[in-house]
Protein backbone atom coordinates (compact mmCIF):
# COMPACT_ATOMS: atom_id res chain seq x y z
CA UNK A 1 0.00 0.00 0.00
CA UNK A 2 1.63 3.59 -0.91
CA UNK A 3 2.01 6.01 2.22
CA UNK A 4 -0.63 8.26 0.54
CA UNK A 5 -3.31 6.20 0.33
CA UNK A 6 -2.45 5.07 4.14
CA UNK A 7 -3.02 8.47 5.09
CA UNK A 8 -6.52 8.40 4.44
CA UNK A 9 -7.38 4.63 5.76
CA UNK A 10 -5.35 4.76 8.76
CA UNK A 11 -7.68 7.58 10.29
CA UNK A 12 -10.78 4.92 9.15
CA UNK A 13 -9.68 2.13 11.81
CA UNK A 14 -6.79 2.18 13.19
CA UNK A 15 -6.20 5.89 14.19
CA UNK A 16 -9.70 6.62 14.28
CA UNK A 17 -9.55 9.89 15.96
CA UNK A 18 -13.20 8.97 18.10
CA UNK A 19 -12.71 5.48 18.85
CA UNK A 20 -8.83 5.26 19.22
CA UNK A 21 -7.59 8.87 20.25
CA UNK A 22 -11.29 10.06 21.66
CA UNK A 23 -11.29 13.26 20.05
CA UNK A 24 -14.23 14.89 18.71
CA UNK A 25 -16.77 13.31 21.19
CA UNK A 26 -18.73 16.78 22.28
CA UNK A 27 -19.78 17.07 19.20
CA UNK A 28 -20.45 13.66 18.03
CA UNK A 29 -23.39 13.50 20.89
CA UNK A 30 -24.61 17.06 19.72
CA UNK A 31 -25.74 16.26 16.25
CA UNK A 32 -26.20 12.52 15.96
CA UNK A 33 -29.42 12.36 16.48
CA UNK A 34 -30.42 12.76 12.90
CA UNK A 35 -28.76 11.17 10.29
CA UNK A 36 -28.99 14.29 7.60
CA UNK A 37 -27.63 16.72 10.19
CA UNK A 38 -24.57 14.16 10.88
CA UNK A 39 -23.72 14.02 7.08
CA UNK A 40 -23.32 17.45 6.93
CA UNK A 41 -21.28 17.84 10.13
CA UNK A 42 -19.08 15.41 8.78
CA UNK A 43 -18.10 16.74 5.30
CA UNK A 44 -17.78 19.80 6.92
CA UNK A 45 -15.54 18.56 9.21
CA UNK A 46 -13.39 16.88 6.37
CA UNK A 47 -13.54 19.86 4.45
CA UNK A 48 -12.00 22.49 7.38
CA UNK A 49 -9.25 19.52 8.09
CA UNK A 50 -7.96 19.12 4.64
CA UNK A 51 -8.10 22.44 3.51
CA UNK A 52 -6.75 24.14 7.46
CA UNK A 53 -3.96 21.05 7.08
CA UNK A 54 -3.15 22.54 3.09
CA UNK A 55 -2.88 25.63 4.33
CA UNK A 56 -1.03 25.39 7.28
CA UNK A 57 1.76 23.15 5.55
CA UNK A 58 2.02 25.54 3.03
CA UNK A 59 2.98 28.32 5.47
CA UNK A 60 4.55 26.08 7.97
CA UNK A 61 8.20 26.73 7.43
CA UNK A 62 7.36 30.98 7.46
CA UNK A 63 5.44 30.83 11.11
CA UNK A 64 7.44 31.51 13.76
CA UNK A 65 6.63 28.61 16.79
CA UNK A 66 5.97 30.82 19.40
CA UNK A 67 2.61 32.18 17.83
CA UNK A 68 1.52 28.80 15.62
CA UNK A 69 -1.37 28.01 17.47
CA UNK A 70 -2.41 32.04 16.42
CA UNK A 71 -1.99 31.22 13.37
CA UNK A 72 -3.58 27.79 12.74
CA UNK A 73 -6.64 29.84 14.89
CA UNK A 74 -7.00 32.28 12.26
CA UNK A 75 -7.29 29.75 9.20
CA UNK A 76 -8.99 27.40 11.25
CA UNK A 77 -11.86 29.79 12.08
CA UNK A 78 -11.63 31.62 7.98
CA UNK A 79 -12.51 28.52 7.19
CA UNK A 80 -15.51 27.56 9.39
CA UNK A 81 -16.47 30.83 8.61
CA UNK A 82 -16.70 30.57 5.12
CA UNK A 83 -18.52 26.37 5.62
CA UNK A 84 -20.68 28.27 8.07
CA UNK A 85 -21.72 30.97 5.68
CA UNK A 86 -22.06 28.63 2.36
CA UNK A 87 -24.60 26.02 5.23
CA UNK A 88 -26.62 29.27 5.56
CA UNK A 89 -26.51 30.15 2.13
CA UNK A 90 -27.29 26.72 0.49
CA UNK A 91 -28.56 24.48 3.14
CA UNK A 92 -30.77 26.62 5.62
CA UNK A 93 -32.84 24.23 7.29
CA UNK A 94 -29.79 21.93 8.43
CA UNK A 95 -27.66 25.04 9.20
CA UNK A 96 -30.30 25.75 11.78
CA UNK A 97 -30.10 22.12 12.97
CA UNK A 98 -26.60 22.37 13.80
CA UNK A 99 -26.62 25.82 15.45
CA UNK A 100 -23.82 26.28 17.10
CA UNK A 101 -22.13 23.31 16.76
CA UNK A 102 -21.04 24.00 12.99
CA UNK A 103 -18.72 27.13 14.75
CA UNK A 104 -17.75 24.96 17.39
CA UNK A 105 -15.67 23.51 14.66
CA UNK A 106 -12.73 25.58 15.68
CA UNK A 107 -12.53 24.02 18.71
CA UNK A 108 -12.65 20.52 17.43
CA UNK A 109 -9.70 19.04 18.75
CA UNK A 110 -9.60 17.01 15.80
CA UNK A 111 -8.65 19.91 13.64
CA UNK A 112 -6.07 21.61 16.18
CA UNK A 113 -4.53 18.47 16.68
CA UNK A 114 -3.44 17.43 12.67
CA UNK A 115 -2.19 20.56 12.64
CA UNK A 116 0.08 20.73 15.37
CA UNK A 117 0.97 16.91 15.02
CA UNK A 118 0.96 16.38 11.45
CA UNK A 119 0.75 19.93 8.75
CA UNK A 120 3.50 21.45 10.92
CA UNK A 121 5.95 18.64 9.85
CA UNK A 122 4.64 17.49 6.79
CA UNK A 123 4.50 18.82 3.25
CA UNK A 124 1.03 19.80 1.65
CA UNK A 125 -0.39 17.07 -0.69
CA UNK A 126 0.64 14.76 2.43
CA UNK A 127 -1.22 16.98 4.93
CA UNK A 128 -4.39 17.51 2.27
CA UNK A 129 -4.53 13.47 2.81
CA UNK A 130 -4.51 13.47 6.27
CA UNK A 131 -6.88 15.78 6.63
CA UNK A 132 -9.46 14.19 4.09
CA UNK A 133 -8.54 10.44 6.16
CA UNK A 134 -9.15 12.33 9.56
CA UNK A 135 -12.29 14.42 8.73
CA UNK A 136 -13.53 10.60 7.17
CA UNK A 137 -12.61 8.80 10.00
CA UNK A 138 -14.55 10.93 12.01
CA UNK A 139 -17.56 11.03 9.84
CA UNK A 140 -17.28 7.67 9.73
CA UNK A 141 -18.22 7.24 13.40
CA UNK A 142 -20.99 10.36 13.52
CA UNK A 143 -22.61 8.12 10.78
CA UNK A 144 -22.65 5.15 12.58
CA UNK A 145 -24.25 6.76 16.11
CA UNK A 146 -26.54 8.68 13.85
CA UNK A 147 -27.51 5.80 11.75
CA UNK A 148 -28.51 3.80 15.04
CA UNK A 149 -30.02 6.51 16.38
CA UNK A 150 -32.29 7.87 14.30
CA UNK A 151 -33.91 4.43 12.93
CA UNK A 152 -34.58 3.02 16.43
CA UNK A 153 -35.21 6.76 18.04
CA UNK A 154 -37.59 8.53 15.35
CA UNK A 155 -38.41 5.07 12.82
CA UNK A 156 -36.74 7.51 9.99
CA UNK A 157 -33.36 7.22 8.41
CA UNK A 158 -32.97 11.02 6.48
CA UNK A 159 -36.18 11.87 7.33
CA UNK A 160 -38.02 9.26 5.47
CA UNK A 161 -40.24 6.62 7.26
CA UNK A 162 -38.16 3.28 7.61
CA UNK A 163 -39.78 1.51 10.51
CA UNK A 164 -43.33 0.50 8.96
CA UNK A 165 -47.36 1.46 10.10
CA UNK A 166 -47.72 -2.31 10.66
CA UNK A 167 -44.92 -2.67 13.48
CA UNK A 168 -46.03 0.48 15.13
CA UNK A 169 -49.95 -1.09 15.17
CA UNK A 170 -48.23 -4.59 16.75
CA UNK A 171 -47.18 -2.27 20.03
CA UNK A 172 -43.82 -1.19 18.67
CA UNK A 173 -42.78 1.78 20.38
CA UNK A 174 -39.47 4.43 19.43
CA UNK A 175 -37.41 4.96 22.04
CA UNK A 176 -36.73 8.14 23.42
CA UNK A 177 -33.82 6.88 25.12
CA UNK A 178 -31.36 7.36 21.66
CA UNK A 179 -32.81 10.49 21.25
CA UNK A 180 -30.89 11.75 24.74
CA UNK A 181 -27.32 12.58 24.52
CA UNK A 182 -26.24 8.93 26.80
CA UNK A 183 -27.03 7.30 24.01
CA UNK A 184 -24.64 8.56 21.72
CA UNK A 185 -22.07 7.79 24.17
CA UNK A 186 -23.31 4.44 24.52
CA UNK A 187 -23.23 3.49 21.20
CA UNK A 188 -19.63 5.15 20.39
CA UNK A 189 -18.63 2.87 23.89
CA UNK A 190 -19.70 -0.38 21.73
CA UNK A 191 -18.15 0.76 18.70
CA UNK A 192 -14.59 0.99 20.39
CA UNK A 193 -15.52 -2.10 22.47
CA UNK A 194 -16.28 -4.19 19.07
CA UNK A 195 -13.11 -2.42 17.24
CA UNK A 196 -10.86 -3.22 20.19
CA UNK A 197 -11.89 -6.88 20.64
CA UNK A 198 -11.73 -7.36 17.07
CA UNK A 199 -8.06 -5.66 17.19
CA UNK A 200 -7.12 -8.16 20.02
CA UNK A 201 -7.89 -11.69 17.86
CA UNK B 1 -25.90 -40.11 45.98
CA UNK B 2 -27.32 -41.35 42.42
CA UNK B 3 -26.99 -37.69 41.40
CA UNK B 4 -23.33 -37.04 42.17
CA UNK B 5 -22.63 -40.40 40.68
CA UNK B 6 -23.76 -39.34 37.93
CA UNK B 7 -22.47 -36.16 37.84
CA UNK B 8 -18.88 -37.42 38.18
CA UNK B 9 -19.93 -39.61 35.24
CA UNK B 10 -19.99 -37.26 32.91
CA UNK B 11 -18.22 -34.41 34.53
CA UNK B 12 -14.93 -35.64 32.08
CA UNK B 13 -16.69 -34.59 28.84
CA UNK B 14 -16.56 -31.37 30.25
CA UNK B 15 -13.38 -30.81 31.31
CA UNK B 16 -10.45 -29.50 28.95
CA UNK B 17 -9.94 -32.09 26.15
CA UNK B 18 -13.63 -33.34 26.84
CA UNK B 19 -16.31 -33.69 24.27
CA UNK B 20 -18.29 -30.74 25.31
CA UNK B 21 -15.38 -28.84 26.44
CA UNK B 22 -16.94 -25.99 25.04
CA UNK B 23 -19.99 -26.10 27.78
CA UNK B 24 -17.95 -26.10 30.73
CA UNK B 25 -19.49 -23.24 32.49
CA UNK B 26 -22.39 -24.27 31.60
CA UNK B 27 -21.82 -27.70 33.25
CA UNK B 28 -19.97 -25.88 36.48
CA UNK B 29 -22.87 -23.12 37.16
CA UNK B 30 -25.61 -26.25 36.97
CA UNK B 31 -23.06 -28.41 39.45
CA UNK B 32 -22.17 -26.09 42.00
CA UNK B 33 -25.81 -24.96 41.83
CA UNK B 34 -26.50 -28.07 43.28
CA UNK B 35 -23.76 -29.13 45.46
CA UNK B 36 -21.43 -27.13 47.24
CA UNK B 37 -17.97 -27.17 45.66
CA UNK B 38 -15.72 -28.87 47.57
CA UNK B 39 -12.81 -26.75 46.62
CA UNK B 40 -9.83 -26.05 49.29
CA UNK B 41 -7.34 -23.37 48.41
CA UNK B 42 -3.88 -24.42 48.05
CA UNK B 43 -1.77 -21.85 49.43
CA UNK B 44 -1.56 -19.33 52.49
CA UNK B 45 -3.70 -19.92 55.43
CA UNK B 46 -7.54 -19.08 54.50
CA UNK B 47 -9.96 -20.39 55.55
CA UNK B 48 -13.30 -20.37 53.36
CA UNK B 49 -16.88 -19.71 54.85
CA UNK B 50 -19.73 -22.47 53.54
CA UNK B 51 -21.33 -19.79 52.56
CA UNK B 52 -20.21 -19.10 49.25
CA UNK B 53 -21.66 -16.25 46.56
CA UNK B 54 -24.44 -18.81 45.37
CA UNK B 55 -26.20 -19.75 49.06
CA UNK B 56 -25.66 -15.95 49.80
CA UNK B 57 -27.52 -14.69 46.69
CA UNK B 58 -30.09 -16.76 47.36
CA UNK B 59 -30.47 -15.59 50.51
CA UNK B 60 -32.00 -12.85 48.86
CA UNK B 61 -34.17 -14.43 46.67
CA UNK B 62 -36.26 -15.83 49.31
CA UNK B 63 -36.01 -12.29 51.27
CA UNK B 64 -38.11 -11.37 48.10
CA UNK B 65 -40.45 -14.23 48.10
CA UNK B 66 -43.33 -12.66 50.37
CA UNK B 67 -43.17 -9.25 48.18
CA UNK B 68 -43.49 -11.91 45.24
CA UNK B 69 -46.45 -13.97 46.70
CA UNK B 70 -47.79 -10.40 47.79
CA UNK B 71 -47.10 -8.47 44.44
CA UNK B 72 -48.75 -11.86 42.65
CA UNK B 73 -51.88 -11.29 44.81
CA UNK B 74 -51.92 -7.48 44.03
CA UNK B 75 -52.09 -7.74 40.90
CA UNK B 76 -54.98 -9.63 40.27
CA UNK B 77 -56.52 -7.66 43.04
CA UNK B 78 -56.28 -4.35 41.65
CA UNK B 79 -56.92 -5.55 38.22
CA UNK B 80 -60.58 -6.93 39.64
CA UNK B 81 -61.17 -4.16 41.82
CA UNK B 82 -60.71 -1.91 39.06
CA UNK B 83 -63.36 -3.98 37.39
CA UNK B 84 -65.94 -3.54 39.76
CA UNK B 85 -65.71 -7.71 39.99
CA UNK B 86 -65.99 -10.23 43.28
CA UNK B 87 -64.41 -13.25 42.72
CA UNK B 88 -62.56 -15.59 44.86
CA UNK B 89 -58.81 -15.71 46.23
CA UNK B 90 -57.93 -18.18 44.08
CA UNK B 91 -59.15 -16.73 41.20
CA UNK B 92 -57.12 -13.16 41.98
CA UNK B 93 -54.26 -15.53 42.52
CA UNK B 94 -54.75 -17.25 39.46
CA UNK B 95 -54.79 -14.18 37.20
CA UNK B 96 -51.83 -12.42 38.60
CA UNK B 97 -49.74 -15.66 38.08
CA UNK B 98 -51.12 -15.35 34.57
CA UNK B 99 -49.32 -11.61 34.36
CA UNK B 100 -46.06 -12.53 36.35
CA UNK B 101 -44.92 -15.76 35.17
CA UNK B 102 -44.27 -14.10 31.25
CA UNK B 103 -42.52 -11.30 33.19
CA UNK B 104 -40.12 -13.61 34.90
CA UNK B 105 -39.64 -16.27 31.69
CA UNK B 106 -38.60 -13.09 29.46
CA UNK B 107 -36.76 -11.49 32.33
CA UNK B 108 -34.88 -14.92 33.03
CA UNK B 109 -34.41 -16.62 29.97
CA UNK B 110 -32.99 -13.21 27.92
CA UNK B 111 -30.97 -12.39 31.19
CA UNK B 112 -29.35 -16.21 31.44
CA UNK B 113 -29.10 -17.00 27.93
CA UNK B 114 -26.70 -13.11 27.90
CA UNK B 115 -24.86 -14.41 30.94
CA UNK B 116 -24.03 -18.20 29.96
CA UNK B 117 -22.71 -17.31 26.28
CA UNK B 118 -20.30 -14.08 28.05
CA UNK B 119 -19.01 -16.68 30.51
CA UNK B 120 -18.86 -19.25 27.61
CA UNK B 121 -16.63 -16.76 25.33
CA UNK B 122 -14.37 -15.57 28.47
CA UNK B 123 -13.89 -19.52 29.80
CA UNK B 124 -15.12 -18.27 33.00
CA UNK B 125 -17.55 -19.59 35.60
CA UNK B 126 -20.95 -18.82 35.36
CA UNK B 127 -21.43 -16.29 38.00
CA UNK B 128 -25.06 -16.14 39.96
CA UNK B 129 -25.80 -12.92 40.20
CA UNK B 130 -28.33 -13.28 37.84
CA UNK B 131 -30.34 -14.93 40.14
CA UNK B 132 -31.45 -12.13 42.19
CA UNK B 133 -31.44 -9.78 39.22
CA UNK B 134 -33.62 -11.57 37.34
CA UNK B 135 -35.91 -12.15 40.51
CA UNK B 136 -35.81 -8.42 41.21
CA UNK B 137 -36.57 -6.94 38.06
CA UNK B 138 -40.27 -8.55 37.05
CA UNK B 139 -40.80 -6.64 40.86
CA UNK B 140 -39.86 -3.38 39.68
CA UNK B 141 -41.87 -3.12 36.92
CA UNK B 142 -45.19 -2.02 35.87
CA UNK B 143 -47.20 -5.32 35.50
CA UNK B 144 -48.47 -4.29 32.50
CA UNK B 145 -44.83 -3.28 30.34
CA UNK B 146 -44.91 -5.10 27.30
CA UNK B 147 -42.54 -8.18 27.32
CA UNK B 148 -40.30 -7.19 24.42
CA UNK B 149 -39.53 -3.46 25.90
CA UNK B 150 -38.72 -6.32 28.86
CA UNK B 151 -36.56 -8.26 26.98
CA UNK B 152 -34.73 -5.12 25.75
CA UNK B 153 -34.20 -3.49 28.90
CA UNK B 154 -32.47 -6.85 30.28
CA UNK B 155 -30.77 -7.19 27.63
CA UNK B 156 -29.52 -3.90 27.51
CA UNK B 157 -28.83 -4.01 31.68
CA UNK B 158 -27.08 -7.55 31.28
CA UNK B 159 -24.59 -6.49 29.05
CA UNK B 160 -23.74 -2.03 29.25
CA UNK B 161 -24.44 -2.67 33.32
CA UNK B 162 -22.42 -5.89 33.78
CA UNK B 163 -21.14 -7.84 31.38
CA UNK B 164 -18.60 -5.12 29.96
CA UNK B 165 -17.16 -4.25 33.19
CA UNK B 166 -16.37 -8.16 33.52
CA UNK B 167 -19.74 -9.64 34.97
CA UNK B 168 -20.70 -10.09 38.46
CA UNK B 169 -19.13 -8.10 41.11
CA UNK B 170 -17.36 -5.73 38.73
CA UNK B 171 -20.62 -3.78 37.81
CA UNK B 172 -20.98 -0.13 38.47
CA UNK B 173 -24.55 0.24 39.22
CA UNK B 174 -27.56 -1.80 39.90
CA UNK B 175 -28.19 -3.99 36.55
CA UNK B 176 -31.82 -4.35 38.04
CA UNK B 177 -32.75 -0.61 38.58
CA UNK B 178 -30.58 -0.15 35.27
CA UNK B 179 -33.00 -1.94 33.56
CA UNK B 180 -35.68 -0.02 35.39
CA UNK B 181 -34.22 3.13 34.38
CA UNK B 182 -33.62 1.99 31.03
CA UNK B 183 -37.25 1.54 30.04
CA UNK B 184 -38.08 5.14 31.88
CA UNK B 185 -36.16 6.76 29.69
CA UNK B 186 -36.95 4.89 26.85
CA UNK B 187 -40.32 4.50 26.59
CA UNK B 188 -41.81 7.07 29.26
CA UNK B 189 -45.55 6.02 28.19
CA UNK B 190 -45.26 2.53 29.02
CA UNK B 191 -42.99 3.22 32.71
CA UNK B 192 -45.35 6.55 34.43
CA UNK B 193 -48.56 7.67 34.17
CA UNK B 194 -51.91 6.53 35.77
CA UNK B 195 -52.74 3.59 33.17
CA UNK B 196 -49.54 1.29 33.44
CA UNK B 197 -50.02 0.13 36.98
CA UNK B 198 -53.33 -1.91 36.94
CA UNK B 199 -53.69 -4.89 34.35
CA UNK B 200 -56.12 -4.13 31.62
CA UNK B 201 -57.98 -1.60 33.84
CA UNK B 202 -60.74 -0.84 33.43
CA UNK B 203 -60.97 2.93 31.62
CA UNK B 204 -62.94 4.71 33.91
CA UNK B 205 -61.70 3.21 36.91
CA UNK B 206 -58.90 5.90 38.28
CA UNK B 207 -55.00 4.02 38.49
CA UNK B 208 -52.92 6.70 39.83
CA UNK B 209 -50.53 5.70 42.53
CA UNK B 210 -49.88 6.86 46.00
CA UNK B 211 -46.83 9.17 44.76
CA UNK B 212 -48.65 10.04 41.26
CA UNK B 213 -51.94 11.85 42.61
CA UNK B 214 -49.10 14.13 45.01
CA UNK B 215 -47.21 14.51 41.69
CA UNK B 216 -50.20 16.16 40.20
CA UNK B 217 -50.85 17.94 42.81
CA UNK B 218 -53.09 15.84 45.02
CA UNK B 219 -53.40 16.81 48.91
CA UNK B 220 -52.88 13.75 51.46
CA UNK B 221 -56.91 13.21 51.94
CA UNK B 222 -57.36 11.85 48.09
CA UNK B 223 -54.24 9.46 48.89
CA UNK B 224 -55.38 5.55 50.52
CA UNK B 225 -55.64 5.01 53.85
CA UNK B 226 -52.03 4.78 55.93
CA UNK B 227 -53.06 1.14 56.59
CA UNK B 228 -53.69 0.38 52.96
CA UNK B 229 -50.47 1.94 51.95
CA UNK B 230 -48.49 -0.17 54.56
CA UNK B 231 -50.51 -3.61 53.87
CA UNK B 232 -50.02 -2.70 49.82
CA UNK B 233 -53.34 -2.97 48.56
CA UNK B 234 -52.60 0.08 46.15
CA UNK B 235 -51.31 0.36 42.50
CA UNK B 236 -48.05 0.35 41.50
CA UNK B 237 -44.85 -1.53 40.33
CA UNK B 238 -45.15 -5.48 40.84
CA UNK B 239 -43.50 -5.72 44.02
CA UNK B 240 -42.92 -2.67 46.08
CA UNK B 241 -46.58 -2.25 46.89
CA UNK B 242 -46.31 -4.01 50.44
CA UNK B 243 -44.54 -3.05 53.31
CA UNK B 244 -45.11 -5.51 55.41
CA UNK B 245 -43.77 -8.01 52.79
CA UNK B 246 -40.93 -5.90 52.58
CA UNK B 247 -39.90 -5.39 56.10
CA UNK B 248 -39.90 -9.24 56.52
CA UNK B 249 -37.79 -9.57 53.38
CA UNK B 250 -35.67 -7.19 54.88
CA UNK B 251 -35.24 -8.73 58.58
CA UNK B 252 -34.37 -11.80 57.01
CA UNK B 253 -31.81 -10.31 54.97
CA UNK B 254 -30.48 -8.08 58.13
CA UNK B 255 -30.43 -11.63 60.51
CA UNK B 256 -28.62 -13.40 57.33
CA UNK B 257 -26.25 -10.46 57.60
CA UNK B 258 -26.53 -10.21 53.79
CA UNK B 259 -27.69 -6.75 54.02
CA UNK B 260 -25.76 -3.33 55.78
CA UNK B 261 -28.12 -1.95 58.79
CA UNK B 262 -25.89 0.72 58.55
CA UNK B 263 -27.15 1.69 54.94
CA UNK B 264 -30.90 0.78 55.72
CA UNK B 265 -31.25 3.09 59.12
CA UNK B 266 -28.89 5.60 57.08
CA UNK B 267 -31.48 5.60 54.02
CA UNK B 268 -34.07 5.97 56.38
CA UNK B 269 -32.79 9.16 57.93
CA UNK B 270 -32.15 10.63 54.84
CA UNK B 271 -35.22 10.71 53.64
CA UNK B 272 -36.78 12.05 56.68
CA UNK B 273 -34.75 14.61 57.58
CA UNK B 274 -35.12 15.83 53.58
CA UNK B 275 -38.68 15.80 54.23
CA UNK B 276 -38.84 17.47 57.29
CA UNK B 277 -37.12 20.09 55.62
CA UNK B 278 -39.20 20.63 52.43
CA UNK B 279 -41.85 18.76 52.23
CA UNK B 280 -45.61 19.76 52.57
CA UNK B 281 -46.78 16.64 53.30
CA UNK B 282 -45.75 14.21 56.57
CA UNK B 283 -42.96 12.32 56.10
CA UNK B 284 -44.20 8.70 57.02
CA UNK B 285 -45.96 9.35 53.72
CA UNK B 286 -42.81 9.57 51.56
CA UNK B 287 -41.43 6.25 53.58
CA UNK B 288 -44.59 4.22 52.55
CA UNK B 289 -45.08 5.95 49.25
CA UNK B 290 -43.51 4.64 45.77
CA UNK B 291 -40.66 2.65 45.69
CA UNK B 292 -38.41 3.86 48.50
CA UNK B 293 -38.60 1.01 50.91
CA UNK B 294 -38.49 -1.69 48.33
CA UNK B 295 -35.25 0.27 47.01
CA UNK B 296 -33.94 1.31 50.93
CA UNK B 297 -33.87 -2.87 51.65
CA UNK B 298 -33.38 -4.66 48.23
CA UNK B 299 -31.32 -2.00 46.13
CA UNK B 300 -29.31 0.32 47.97
CA UNK B 301 -28.10 -2.46 50.38
CA UNK B 302 -26.55 -4.44 47.36
CA UNK B 303 -23.05 -5.15 48.52
CA UNK B 304 -21.39 -4.71 45.15
CA UNK B 305 -22.26 -1.54 44.29
CA UNK B 306 -22.77 0.31 47.58
CA UNK B 307 -19.87 2.20 49.98
CA UNK B 308 -17.78 -0.64 51.23
CA UNK B 309 -16.37 1.50 55.03
CA UNK B 310 -18.32 1.58 57.44
CA UNK B 311 -18.39 5.20 57.66
CA UNK B 312 -18.84 5.67 53.72
CA UNK B 313 -21.83 3.69 54.29
CA UNK B 314 -23.47 6.00 56.74
CA UNK B 315 -22.75 8.64 54.05
CA UNK B 316 -24.06 6.85 50.91
CA UNK B 317 -26.98 5.69 52.66
CA UNK B 318 -27.90 9.09 53.76
CA UNK B 319 -27.77 10.56 50.32
CA UNK B 320 -29.82 8.20 48.70
CA UNK B 321 -32.84 9.00 51.04
CA UNK B 322 -32.09 12.56 50.85
CA UNK B 323 -31.52 13.08 47.22
CA UNK B 324 -34.53 10.69 46.89
CA UNK B 325 -37.51 12.72 48.51
CA UNK B 326 -35.25 16.09 46.97
CA UNK B 327 -36.04 14.43 43.61
CA UNK B 328 -39.89 13.54 44.23
CA UNK B 329 -40.51 16.96 45.53
CA UNK B 330 -38.10 19.46 43.95
CA UNK B 331 -38.52 17.62 40.34
CA UNK B 332 -40.37 18.45 37.67
CA UNK B 333 -40.15 15.84 35.38
CA UNK B 334 -40.80 12.47 37.42
CA UNK B 335 -42.99 11.98 40.24
CA UNK B 336 -39.77 8.45 42.00
CA UNK B 337 -37.07 9.41 42.86
CA UNK B 338 -35.58 6.36 44.51
CA UNK B 339 -34.45 4.84 41.42
CA UNK B 340 -32.08 8.00 40.14
CA UNK B 341 -31.16 8.26 43.63
CA UNK B 342 -29.51 5.18 43.84
CA UNK B 343 -28.02 5.36 40.61
CA UNK B 344 -26.50 8.44 41.57
CA UNK B 345 -25.00 6.94 44.97
CA UNK B 346 -24.11 4.01 42.97
CA UNK B 347 -21.37 6.07 40.77
CA UNK B 348 -20.62 8.31 43.93
CA UNK B 349 -19.65 4.96 46.19
CA UNK B 350 -16.12 4.25 45.11
CA UNK B 351 -15.95 7.91 45.90
CA UNK B 352 -17.17 8.26 48.88
CA UNK B 353 -14.67 5.46 49.95
CA UNK B 354 -11.47 6.81 48.99
CA UNK B 355 -12.51 9.79 50.64
CA UNK B 356 -13.10 7.74 53.96
CA UNK B 357 -9.64 5.81 53.33
CA UNK B 358 -7.90 9.19 52.81
CA UNK B 359 -9.28 10.75 56.04
CA UNK B 360 -8.37 7.93 57.94
CA UNK B 361 -4.86 7.81 56.67
CA UNK B 362 -4.84 11.13 57.44
CA UNK B 363 -5.70 11.05 60.82
CA UNK B 364 -3.61 8.46 61.76
CA UNK B 365 -0.42 10.31 60.18
CA UNK B 366 -1.28 12.84 62.57
CA UNK B 367 -1.76 10.72 65.30
CA UNK B 368 1.90 8.92 64.54
CA UNK B 369 3.51 12.20 64.12
CA UNK B 370 2.21 13.37 67.65
CA UNK B 371 3.71 9.69 68.96
CA UNK B 372 7.12 10.99 67.61
CA UNK B 373 6.98 13.94 69.17
CA UNK B 374 5.89 12.90 72.35
CA UNK B 375 8.91 10.40 72.63
CA UNK B 376 11.60 12.97 71.35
Amino acid sequence: MSNNLKLITAPLRKANPVTVLILGICSALAVTAKLKPAIVMALSVTVVTALSNLVISLLRKGIPSKIRIIVQLIVVATLVILVDQFLKAFMYDVSKQLSVFVGLIITNCIVMGRLEAFAMSHRPWESFLDGIGNGLGYGSILVIVAFVRELFGSGTLLGYQVITQGLYDFGYVNNSLMILPPMALIIIGIIIWLQKSEEEK
Amino acid sequence: MKLRDYIDKIKPNFEEGGKFARFHSTFEAFETFLYTPNKVTTNGAHIRSHVDMKRSLIAVVFALIPCFLFGTWNIGYQHFLSLGQDVTFWQTVGYGLLKIIPLYLVSYIVGLVIEFTFAEIRHEEVNEGYFVTGFLIPLIMPVDVPLWMLAIAVAFAVIIGKEVFGGSGMNVVNPALLARAFLFFSYPSKMTGDSVWIAEKADAYSGATPLGTIFNGGTVNELPSLMDMFIGTIPGSVGETSKIAILIGGIFLIISGTASLRIIIATFAGAIAMSLMISDIPFYYHILMGGFMFGTIFMATDPVTAAQTNPGKWIYGFLIGAIAILIRVANPGYPEGMMLAILLMNVFAPLIDWCVVAVNVRKRKKRWAAAERSQK
